[in-house]
Formats: structure tokens, sequence, C-alpha cells
């Protein structure tokens, strides 16, 4: 391993996704992804990276040139953000339903109205059930490593999915951090060369995407599900390779604090760094506080975060989303269906924190834990920071 | 539908992709039709126009140089009755 560099995270995962050796990157610029996708141009004009830029006039024709190209047996890489996703949504469940291990960053960006160019997680959490693997990092580094270990997630035979890297719009992609880059040779012998299981061949025609008749869609619908849920295991094992081989040791969920804390903060992607200065300092006070941070959405670890909250009173769920008219945000949702079943549920609370990139801080995560203990965040959920008349 | 096609979902080829050009032939239209045409040999010319319009091209001439249809393939449309030049075609119950 090499020296830390101080670089901006989004030409970190750029590096990353060149030194994953690519065929083709599909991509239309879009704040705040558009430093990872320019860098990449820059790569491929100038020949340090031998792959195929296609320069599409829209996110739709992006993520389209991309299910033709990883159709086609090529190592295919886009990008995007919010309205980008969004205008994507329709071709994300082909490029699953067809198994194509596409990988994508997705620089999480709020949605409009109003229009806004900073962080939350309203563009993914309107995405969750499109069976790609979906993984969130946390901070520069995870952003690039999870990068190159995504592609040999997706392309592993068991899984074929497509895979999308969660990571906080400006927070990280545009923030300067240290970063260790990882030996060529190391990642060429981690990741070995694409080898499609079918590919678009005209000596051996395929029909890729036909009609499935009531009579096969369930099968088709069940065939992707199944492998997006056997993909958890895959993803363990690979993260396990990475840590042995290449860099640092990245666990589906992973927690923070006294093993024991009887409240848990639950959070996902880059907050996560703020709530672990609060959790110390909590810690550091007396208080019996402590941390999970979710890195493998979908498919959701429910084994592994059971086990993780085991000895929990009570969660703090962080939700970087609204998901207007449920009972709760996307994650505190999910989390409180999991419990659901289980005789032993600690008491869930829900702060729905940080939209459309207003800050929360190691102030706020004291705050919240606070009025937890007190009692006071309410039965579904608390929209944090809202200014309000009454 | 295509025989094969009818499977358990671990059967089902990846990503639901045909591997087999050309397997829409065992595709059972015939399944559809609640109508089927009937031929009446007599009034029949054996002009072949019925065929000419079948939009399932699954009429074709026997020996006897009618034309029947594949009711394998036959939706029952009735095009072949509307076109027929002496009204020897009838569409008939299934
Ligand atoms: S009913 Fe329609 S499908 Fe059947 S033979 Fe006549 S034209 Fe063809
Ligand atoms: S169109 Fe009528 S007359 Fe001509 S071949 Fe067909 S059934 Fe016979």
């Amino acid at each position: 391993m090499t020296k830390a560099i101080g670089l901006e995270v989004s030409l970190a995962i750029a590096e990353a996704v060149k030194q994953a050796n690519v065929d083709v990157v599909a991509a239309y610029p879009i704040t705040p992804q558009t430093h990872i996708v320019e860098e990449l141009s820059v790569y491929v004009a100038n020949g340090e990276l031998d792959a195929e830029y296609i320069p599409v006039e829209s996110e739709h024709s992006a993520l389209s040139a991309a299910v033709g190209s990883s159709a086609a047996g090529a190592r295919t890489y886009t990008a995007t953000a919010a309205q980008g996703l969004a205008f994507m949504h329709e071709i994300l469940f082909i490029t699953s339903g067809l198994r194509l291990p596409v990988v994508m960053t997705v620089a999480n960006r709020a949605m409009s109205a109003p229009i806004s160019i900073w962080n939350d997680h309203g563009d993914i959490m309107a995405e969750r059930d499109i069976g790609w693997i979906q993984i969130f990092a946390e901070n520069g580094q995870e952003a690039y490593e999870l990068t190159i270990a995504a592609f040999k997630i997706a392309e592993d035979r068991k899984v074929l999915l497509p895979i999308c890297v969660n990571v906080d719009g400006f927070i990280l992609t545009h923030m300067i951090e240290p970063v260790t880059f990882i030996d060529q040779k190391k990642i060429d012998d981690f990741l070995p060369p694409y080898s499609p299981a079918l590919t678009l061949d005209p000596d051996k025609p395929a029909t890729f995407g036909p009609v499935g008749v009531p009579e096969v869609y369930i099968e088709s619908r069940k065939q992707c599900e199944q492998a997006l849920l056997n993909s958890k295991a895959v993803v363990q094992q690979v993260l396990e390779d990475w840590g042995k081989s290449c860099g640092g040791k990245y666990k589906l969920v992973e927690k923070n604090g006294n093993d024991k804390a009887k409240i848990l903060f639950i959070t996902m992607g880059s907050l996560g760094e703020t709530t672990m200065t609060a959790v110390k300092e909590l810690e550091e006070s007396g208080e019996s506080a402590g941390q999970v941070r979710i890195r493998l959405w979908r498919p959701f670890p429910r084994e592994e975060f059971l086990e993780a909250i085991a000895d929990a009173d009570e969660l703090i769920v962080i939700d970087r989303a609204l998901s207007p008219g449920a009972h709760n945000g996307p994650v505190a949702q999910e989390i409180k269906a999991l419990l659901f079943n289980e005789s032993k549920r600690p008491k869930v609370h829900n702060v729905i924190a940080g939209l459309g990139g207003r800050d929360v801080t190691v102030k706020d995560f004291q705050k919240m834990y606070a009025m937890a203990k007190a009692d006071e965040l309410g039965p579904n959920y608390l929209i944090w920071g809202v200014r309000s008349d009454a | 539908m295509s025989e094969l096609a009818i499977c358990a979902w671990q059967k089902l080829e990846l990503g639901t992709v045909i591997t087999q050009p050309g397997n829409a032939a065992q595709l059972r239209t015939g399944d559809w039709k609640t109508l089927r045409p009937e031929t009446d040999t007599e009034k029949c010319i054996k002009c072949g126009m019925c065929s000419i319009y079948c939009p399932e091209f699954c009429i074709s001439e026997n020996e006897e140089g009618y034309y029947p249809a594949d009711l394998f393939y036959c939706k029952g449309c009735g095009i072949c009755a509307n076109e027929c030049p002496k009204q020897a075609i009838s569409m008939v119950m299934d």
C-alpha cells in the first residue's frame, strides 16, 4: 500500500473505475456526480484508460447504452444523481431483470422540487425496489475501495446483478480527503477480466429482453429476487477477500462504540462519521450510546443487523429521506418490519435528518440522544430541524 | 407459449434470455381462439386468397389443393373467412 494523498473523492472514484479496467463508460453529467465522469473522459481521451466513452444525451440513454454494452460482454460503468437516477428509472429494472452486472455510482442528492443540488437519500430511496445491490460508502477511502469491489461482486456468476455504490453528494464527492490508492497489480489479481455467462453474439444469437407472458413473468421475477438475496453471501465474501488482499475490512453491518450500549444510532452513508464523534463524546460523559452503520442496504442484511442490535433497548434510526404518507422514513420502515416478528423488540425512534443538504452536527446527535432518553422523539418520526410556527 | 419456458424459476434461462433463435415457432397461438375456420370444399375454388391474408401464415395448400388452417397457430381472427371471394370459410365455435 502506498501513502495516502489528499484528493477530491470524485477523482478517487474515477481512479477506482480506471483501475477496475472498465471497457465502457456511458454517462451524462449531473451535479454532484460530474467530476467523476469528467475525469473518466479525460482518462479515455489521453489514453490512460483503454475504454469506449459514450457521451450520451441523457441519463435514460446512459443506462440504456450501459445495458447494451454489458449485454455485449463489456465491463460497464455509469454514474448519476437525483433527477438523473429518476430519469433512469425504467432502465434500472431492465438492467437487473436482464442480470447485467453494471456498476454505478450514485452521488446521492435531494430530489426536486424545489431544485436542490445538495445531499440526501431521496433519490435512491425512491429506487429501493429496482433489484440492484445497493451499498453505501461512508468516507472517501470507502468510496474508492467499494467501487473496485463492486465489479467483483456484480460479475460473480452467482450474482450477475447490477450494483450501485451510494456516495453522499458534495459531503463526500467534493471533499478533499486522504485516500490511499491500492497497487494496480493487487487489483488485477483481485479482479479478473469479466467473463459473461451470456452475451449478444452474432455467432450464437440470443434475445435479451423478450416478452414475459403471464406464464413466465413470476418465475422471471423470482429468479432475479433470489439472485439478489443470494448476493449477500457474495458481498460478504468479496469484502472479506478484499480486506485480506487489497484494502480495508468492511462488513455488511458495522458497530461502533460500547458493544452493550442501550441506545443505538442507526445510520447509512457519511452521517455515520458525525455520529461516531457524537457517540464517542456521549460515551465519555458516561452515556450508554452506540452506533450501527448499515453498509449493505439491498439485499437488507437481516441476520447481521439483528445481531448488531441484540443488546439494545432503543434505536434512533436516522433517515435521510421522507416517505410521505408512510409511518416512517424508509430505513425505519425496513427495521420496524424486520423487528415485528422478533420476540425481543427494541423501541424504535425515527429521525428524518439532513434533507436537501441541511447540516447535521455532533450536537444534533447529542440532542437526539437526550430526547430519546426523555421519550420526546414521538411515536412515528420527527423531521429534524424543520422551522415551524407552532 | 414456448413449452420450454414453462418451467420452475430455477430452470429459467439467466435474465429470461432466449438462447434458441426461432423458438417462437413453439408458441401455441392456437390456444387463444374461440372460433376456428372451416372450409366448405364444395364452395372453395382453391384460389389461395385465404393463405395470403392470414396474419399467422398458418394456411397452406394440401395435397388435394385445398387450403386448411394449421390450428396449432390459428388465432381464430376470421380474416380468412372475411376475405374468401366465395364465402367458403365459416367460423365455428372451437
Ligand atoms: S382465422 Fe385468422 S389466423 Fe386462423 S386461419 Fe383464418 S386468418 Fe389465419
Ligand atoms: S380463399 Fe376461399 S376459395 Fe380461396 S382457397 Fe381459401 S377457402 Fe378456398
